[in-house]
């Protein structure tokens, strides 16, 4: 069952990606394409989600395979919330690739298979797992939106010709995006890291480098919210700043989960 | 059957000085329609500033034409010779054409749709105009959604609030620093302020420009267009400025040939400047963008004109097509009631099968018939094949 459901997620996200692509070039139906790509793969990860809570015991994402496939969803789905009208399409080219490589690493680890019960209690991983993975979920979207914003004002410096050939989102929009998500995210990734804390504190266990290096993250998202809400920071150096930031979610969800999981 | 009939003209065949004579007010082209309208006609006449067309439907063709040229040649003597003529699947065509911004000066410009609507709400319509305005109202749209002809600026000034909209959004509070006030600044400026910008100061005089520096460190975009032969606005006194904005954006467009802007300015954090060679240059590319889409809007529009031809062409043969249903549907009746002495003894429910079963046959045996003489009336054989029939299942001959 859940190979039914994992292949035409893949390939409908895969599907999404060379649209997004095609869409760059020709703006239209290979757009269109792609944003039914996006819906449609979403709707069978979803399923593959709901076969995998039903059949291992309420919450299957104990290991960190797992845990990048959900964190693929919530990306997804944070995508889909806006990033599927026209504007954004652009924004597409950099979420779906992402999402295919991760879910296609994510299954190499086992993440998209049954079985995958964890011996960790439901209630702490919903709310220590599912809060942190939807914080780097809003990461995500924000280095997406920060790229994006680097990407068009390098144009406008620039001058092509070109520049108004496609429907695309305005520079303030974008920079106002980033914040807003960024704004929701941090407050997340706190109650996830300090409810993961807690337990630590009572199990007497050790931190370990994936801890430090989400501290590390926590921190960088903390300054891009203080230096933007305080410091007046806006534009190109804040789109730097969660572009740093993302490099942190990377290693966090890549380089260094197995010392986490172990 | 009503036949379609075009008379007008267009920035194709009548300069200006032309155009001016044939130019009607809403009323007058209201009026101007109800009058050709008279004796059973329909009539819309669609006037704007590069055309003025009349779209007559009629049973006589030729007076049809001859009327509507004579009420157009009577706005004035030159008029009659830059006249062209149209009738039925080329007339339908050109208005598709036309409501979809494909006859524009430029092309797939969207303020046509919005004025053949207009047309169409004011003309005396019937069943004929009614279908091929909306239909062509239709085809405009299908354009519009469906390509992106229309969706890039044509002029400098529409460049410059579109680029403007490209950095800031909705320009609805935006404020704008007016340096100098030439005719295409001015046509800037009320671009932006169509989209809500407000004019925060008009810099012309001395006195006005040394408030420039304090101006720029609350404005959004910049506008400078003044005859001056020398930089009106130098890259240090924007830096100055911009220092004050922190990371607000300022977007400078200098429309003025010497420039008036410093081109240092480029060079700085947080500012985009503009000159008319760069707006120039995004004009042409949008507009051969809009001639490349322009041959996708053709396809488009082809299909849809080929649509109202296959319904306005059926016409032909519709009387024929019912004249047949209801002969069959005559038929049937007499038969069942010449049955009647056995039929009555069914029950009801046996009663509704045999209608059923004798309207089916009938249905089905008229199917392909009906198909054929539609299919006929689209290639233009639509009345020889409704003779046929006609003569075939001597239709109308009781009346004769």
């Amino acid at each position: 069952m859940a190979e039914l459901l994992f292949w035409p997620a893949l390939l409908l996200y895969g599907e999404a990606a060379v649209g997004y692509l095609g869409d760059a070039r020709h703006p239209g139906r290979a757009g269109r394409a792609a944003t039914w790509g996006v819906r449609l793969g979403w709707l069978a990860q979803t399923a593959l989600l709901a076969v995998q809570v039903s059949r291992d015991d309420g919450f299957p994402w104990g290991t960190w395979a797992s845990s990048l496939s959900l964190f693929v969803w919530l990306v997804v789905s944070a995508y889909l919330i806006w990033g599927c009208r026209r504007p954004y399409r652009l924004l597409g080219l950099v979420v779906m690739p992402l999402a295919v490589a991760l879910l296609v690493i994510a299954r190499a680890g086992g993440g998209t298979g049954l079985g995958g019960a964890s011996h960790y209690s439901n209630l702490f991983l919903v709310v220590h797992v599912g809060l942190v993975l939807a914080a780097f979920a809003g990461f995500t979207l924000a280095a997406a939106l920060s790229g994006l914003y680097i990407w068009e004002e390098r144009r406008l410096v620039t001058r092509p010709a070109t520049i108004l050939r496609r429907q695309m989102p305005a520079l303030v929009t974008l920079d106002s995006l980033a914040l807003r998500t960024v704004a929701w995210s941090v407050p997340l990734l706190t109650l996830g890291a300090a409810v993961g804390l807690v337990r630590l504190l009572v199990r007497g266990d050790r931190l370990d480098a994936l801890i430090a290096v989400t501290a590390a993250t926590w921190f960088v998202w903390c300054a891009y919210l203080g230096l933007r809400l305080l410091g007046g920071w806006a534009g190109r150096r804040a789109a730097y700043l969660a572009l740093a930031g993302f490099a942190l979610v990377i290693v966090v969800r890549l380089a260094l989960p197995a010392t986490h999981f172990a | 059957m009503m036949r379609l009939v075009l008379i007008g003209t267009s920035h194709h065949h009548a300069p200006i000085e032309l155009r001016e004579q044939v130019a009607l007010a809403r009323e007058d082209a209201q009026a101007f329609a109800a009058r050709l309208a008279a004796d059973g006609r329909e009539a819309v006449c669609l006037s704007t500033c590069n055309r003025t067309e009349l779209y007559v439907a009629a049973d006589d063709p030729e007076q049809a034409e001859q009327d509507a040229v004579a009420a157009l040649a009577s706005l004035g003597p030159e008029v009659e010779p830059a006249l062209y003529r149209l009738q039925d699947r080329a007339a339908a065509h050109h208005l598709f054409r036309v409501a979809s911004g494909l006859d524009s000066l430029v092309p797939g410009e969207g303020e046509i749709l919005g004025q053949v609507r207009v047309a169409h709400e004011l003309g005396t319509t019937g069943p004929l105009l009614d279908r091929a305005f909306r239909q062509a109202l239709h085809s405009g749209r299908k354009v519009r959604a469906e390509t992106a002809i229309g969706q890039s600026p044509a002029s400098v000034s529409a460049a410059a609030a579109a680029l403007a909209e490209q950095v800031f959004g909705s320009l609805e509070g935006r404020s704008i620093l007016l340096l100098g006030a030439g005719k295409v600044s001015e046509q800037a400026a009320r671009n932006l302020r169509s989209r809500g910008a407000e004019i925060a100061l008009v810099a012309n005089s001395k006195t006005e420009r040394e408030r420039i520096g304090e101006e720029l460190t609350r404005v959004d975009v910049v506008i400078a267009s003044t005859t001056a032969s020398g930089l009106v606005l130098e890259a240090a006194t924007v830096a100055d400025a911009l220092r004050r904005r922190k990371d607000r954006r300022l977007l400078l467009i200098d429309l003025a040939v010497p420039r008036d802007l410093d081109p240092a300015i480029r060079e700085l954090d947080g500012c985009y400047l503009y000159d008319i060679d760069d707006l120039e240059g995004i004009v042409t590319e949008t507009l051969s963008l809009r001639r490349r889409e322009a041959e996708r809007a053709e396809a488009i529009v082809a299909v849809e004109a080929e649509k109202f031809h296959e319904w306005h062409a059926s016409l032909d043969v519709v009387p024929a097509i019912a004249s047949l249903r209801a002969r069959a549907e005559e038929i049937r009746e007499a038969e069942l009631l010449k049955a009647e002495a056995l039929l009555g003894r069914l029950d009801e429910s046996q009663r509704r099968a045999v209608e059923a079963v004798t309207a089916q046959i009938v249905n089905k045996l008229l199917h392909m018939p009906t198909v054929r003489m539609k299919e006929a009336a689209a290639a233009a054989d639509g009345v020889l094949y409704a003779e046929a029939v006609r003569h075939l299942f001597g239709l109308g001959e009781d009346e004769r």
